[in-house]
């Protein structure tokens, strides 16, 4: 980009000029930091297979299927401590997506709510979420991620667990709620909501159709709001109710039935949604700030309501200013759930560090971990460019 | 003939004052607090919250807390204890700082102050010869702090050194490190020279795409293995290099969208003047790129020190580590509230004034919107 400098490219090379001409000094440049590159790439590798072969350590991934003997109490798919690595680390990456797609949900919904009310009339309102947001962002997120769960483990015992309604059950061990039971008529719900879905999409595109061409609006929102929740609704019924709660019930010494939500999972999720709705919720405030005053007044005078200025005219535009850091606030929570390893949720980096010091194969997990979250990283940043795209301003 | 019912007058009426449900503090709670049903259910959620929250924080804090006692028995339930306060406060400070040489750290981060002003403050007596100061403050410091050198104080394994001087000192390195680091990385990716491009960029990407947990691994467990058998790094440094190597490639992001908000013409004009390459970099556009980029060099600087508490996961013992010790500890067991929320309050102090000088800095720099 910065083009500095004159192109002499006509004038002939000569010896004596190599270093004062600019096409002979880029290229000498550049030879030098390859070379000082390839060095220093020779010298670890060299060093590294002198360390692997003095400690008698063999290198490749043959150790991903060794069993691994150890057990995993937050899981997502099978596995026993007669599981291989391998099936551990997918154990843990799983962990690892599961806290991330719940921490950014969380942290969306909190900092798009927090942005705006940032933005309210309401004095006392703003200046609450403002404390609220200066106090989580400036505070380490690995401090608040031990302090929930400090918290969250000093709960009553089993024994004297705080009912919440008599139906799901707080205590030092976590969370255990009522676990859905499946029953055959299910499918026939699940059918439902796809097919309402797809209508939805087809009213939608048939409503913008139709104003664009006759200039009547048809209240879309609550139509699919209606048929997105209306129909799986009804079908569940006509089916016959067929989900189960198995609710958990009190034993001598624990619970029986329903689902336990470790209180790993829940600190790290919350510390993670409320410390990335915090930075969230300035972006949405700065972009919407963004938006100049111009745009409302014209609304205004076009007749449009509050409500419509939001919904036609600020939102659209606040978006495209609030999309690309949207996004990276989304990856870093995603780095972020790796200091799960503080309070022993089992993630992917945490099982890699126990798989690490059982078979001390270091360079294959760290190499697995830098290619997991690259591609994590990579995936999201490609959907998000993907998404920005769509809605970039089309410029004529 | 009658009365006409108007009347002319020569001179103006004086004004009436507005209505008084617009004006004062009637008005102003109206427009601010009241002005629809919506506004006002919040307004009374958070008074109700404020309510519930803030006199019964205070009872818990202050009015019941206890400030002295042996251990967690001398402490009632329903206050803060505080007691421990008076025995641990040097470990939160220093770590495992050996008592005797604590004076050194107070020194280190005494003379502290005069190498940051001639950054900080503008117009400041001397400040050529303070900015040549702050050059050699690291080494003075790094003196202060391990010692050993020429044996008038006698040398402290930096293993020792822990606590928030800990965090202070892995931040303040990682900042002085990252910043120049990062600027060489930015013109990197913006350079002409496509092996110097992908370089950085490979470098830029690969360490933005990792958590910083991986990288502080790596320090602990790779480095061991990458080095000859002989080469042993001490673990501040490595844990210094990562973070830096860590903030320099955010750094390198935010600098390269202050030198793309540059325009075209000013390099054009900065070449057009004779300047070469270094020259129209230092004199004409990284002073303009750096300029508009603070706010985001000030926010990296918050991750930064922020992430000094990771330390922990590769067994230093920072402040928050000091913490964790002791609320395992059977003396003090249980005493989880009170300790993270003292910590977390030394890590509000210097992130919010840090960002509230950035903000400050952006108000005065801000000389093209006047």
């Amino acid at each position: 980009m910065a083009k500095v400098g004159p192109h002499n490219s006509r004038v002939p090379l000569e010896i004596g000029r190599l270093m004062t001409d600019e096409r002979s000094r880029a290229v000498i440049l550049q030879l030098l930091v390859l070379l000082g590159v390839l060095l220093f790439f020779a010298f670890i590798v060299s060093n590294t297979i002198a360390n692997l072969q003095r400690v008698g350590l063999a290198s490749g991934f043959g150790f991903l299927s060794d069993a691994a003997f150890f057990d995993i109490n937050q899981r997502l798919i099978e596995y026993t401590s007669q599981s291989s690595f391998g099936r551990a680390l997918i154990v843990g990456l799983l962990n690892t997506i599961l806290v991330s797609a719940l921490g950014i949900i969380a942290a969306t919904l909190l900092g798009f709510i927090g942005g705006v009310l940032r933005l309210s009339d309401n004095w006392i309102v703003s200046r609450l979420v403002t404390a609220w947001v200066e106090f989580t962002r400036n505070v380490p997120l690995l401090l608040q991620i031990i302090f929930w769960w400090a918290i969250l483990t000093s709960l009553p015992k089993v024994r004297d667990s705080i009912s919440i309604g008599g139906v799901a059950f707080l205590n030092n061990r976590g969370l255990r709620t009522p676990a859905p039971l499946f029953e055959t008529g299910m499918e026939w719900v699940v059918a439902a909501l796809f097919v309402a879905i797809v209508a939805s999409v087809v009213l939608v595109r048939w409503a913008r159709k139709r104003q664009e061409k006759t200039g009547k609006t048809f209240p879309s929102a609550l139509a699919t709001f209606c048929l997105i929740i209306g129909t799986p609704l009804i079908v569940y019924f006509l089916a016959g109710q067929p989900v189960n709660w198995d609710l958990p019930v009190r034993t001598r010494f624990n619970f029986r039935g329903g689902f336990n939500i470790t209180p790993e999972l829940i600190a790290l999720w919350f510390a993670l949604s409320t410390y990335t709705a915090a930075f969230i919720s300035e972006i949405v405030r700065s972009g919407i700030q963004s938006v100049s005053r111009g745009q409302t007044e014209a609304a205004s005078a076009l007749g449009l309501s509050k409500n419509q200025t939001m919904r036609l005219v600020i939102i659209p535009q606040a978006l495209r200013v609030i999309i690309p850091p949207l996004t990276s606030q989304f990856l870093n929570l995603t780095k972020n759930s790796s200091l799960a390893i503080a309070i022993g949720y089992q993630d992917l980096v945490s099982i890699g560090g126990t798989i690490l010091n059982q078979s001390g194969q270091a360079l294959e997990v760290v190499g697995i971990w830098m290619a997991v979250y690259l591609s994590l990283s990579l995936a999201t940043s490609a959907f998000m460019n993907w998404y920005n795209k769509r809605i970039a301003l089309v410029e004529r | 003939m009658t009365q006409p019912f108007f009347r002319q007058k020569d001179e103006m009426l004086s004004e009436r004052p507005p209505p008084a449900s617009t004006v004062g503090i009637i008005g102003w709670l109206r427009s601010n607090l009241f002005s629809n049903w919506i506004n006002t259910s919040l307004t009374l959620l958070s008074l109700y919250i404020l309510w519930m929250a803030v006199p019964s924080l205070i009872e818990w804090a202050f009015i019941k807390a206890q400030l002295s006692g042996d251990d967690r028995f001398a402490c009632s339930e329903d206050g803060a204890c505080w007691a421990w306060l008076d025995q641990r406060i040097g470990q939160f400070l220093y770590g495992l700082y050996p008592a005797k040489e604590t004076w050194r750290i107070n020194i280190a981060f005494v003379l502290l102050f005069p190498a940051l002003a001639p950054w900080l403050i503008d117009n400041i007596p001397g400040k050529k010869w303070l900015r040549w100061y702050s050059i050699f403050y690291p080494f003075i410091a790094a003196w202060l702090l391990v010692g050993g050198w020429f044996g008038i104080i006698e040398g402290v394994t930096t293993n020792n050194l822990g606590g928030f001087a800990l965090n202070l000192t892995v931040g303040l390195a990682g900042i002085v490190l990252s910043l120049p680091i990062g600027i060489m990385l930015a013109l990197g990716r913006q350079s002409r020279l496509p092996l110097i491009r992908w370089f950085s960029v490979i470098f830029i990407e690969t360490v933005r795409g990792v958590p910083l947990i991986t990288l502080l691994f790596v320090s602990n467990i790779l480095l061991p293995i990458f080095l000859p058998p002989d080469v042993a790094l001490d673990a501040v440094i490595r844990v210094i290099i990562m973070v830096s190597a860590f903030a320099s490639a955010y750094m390198a992001e935010v600098i390269r969208g202050g030198l793309q908000a540059i325009p075209k013409g000013q390099y054009e004009a900065a070449s057009a003047m004779g300047l070469g390459y270094w020259q129209s970099m230092r004199l004409i556009i990284l002073p303009q790129a750096l300029k508009i980029s603070i706010p985001g060099i000030v926010n990296t600087f918050i991750g930064l020190f922020k992430d000094t508490t990771l330390v922990i996961v590769i067994g230093l013992f920072d402040i928050l580590g000091i913490a964790n010790a002791m609320v395992s500890n059977p003396d003090w067991l249980g005493l989880s509230s009170e300790t993270y929320v003292f910590v977390s309050l030394f890590f509000f102090a210097v992130c919010f004034s840090m960002s509230r000088y950035s903000m400050r800095l952006e108000r005065k720099l801000d000389t093209d919107k006047r």
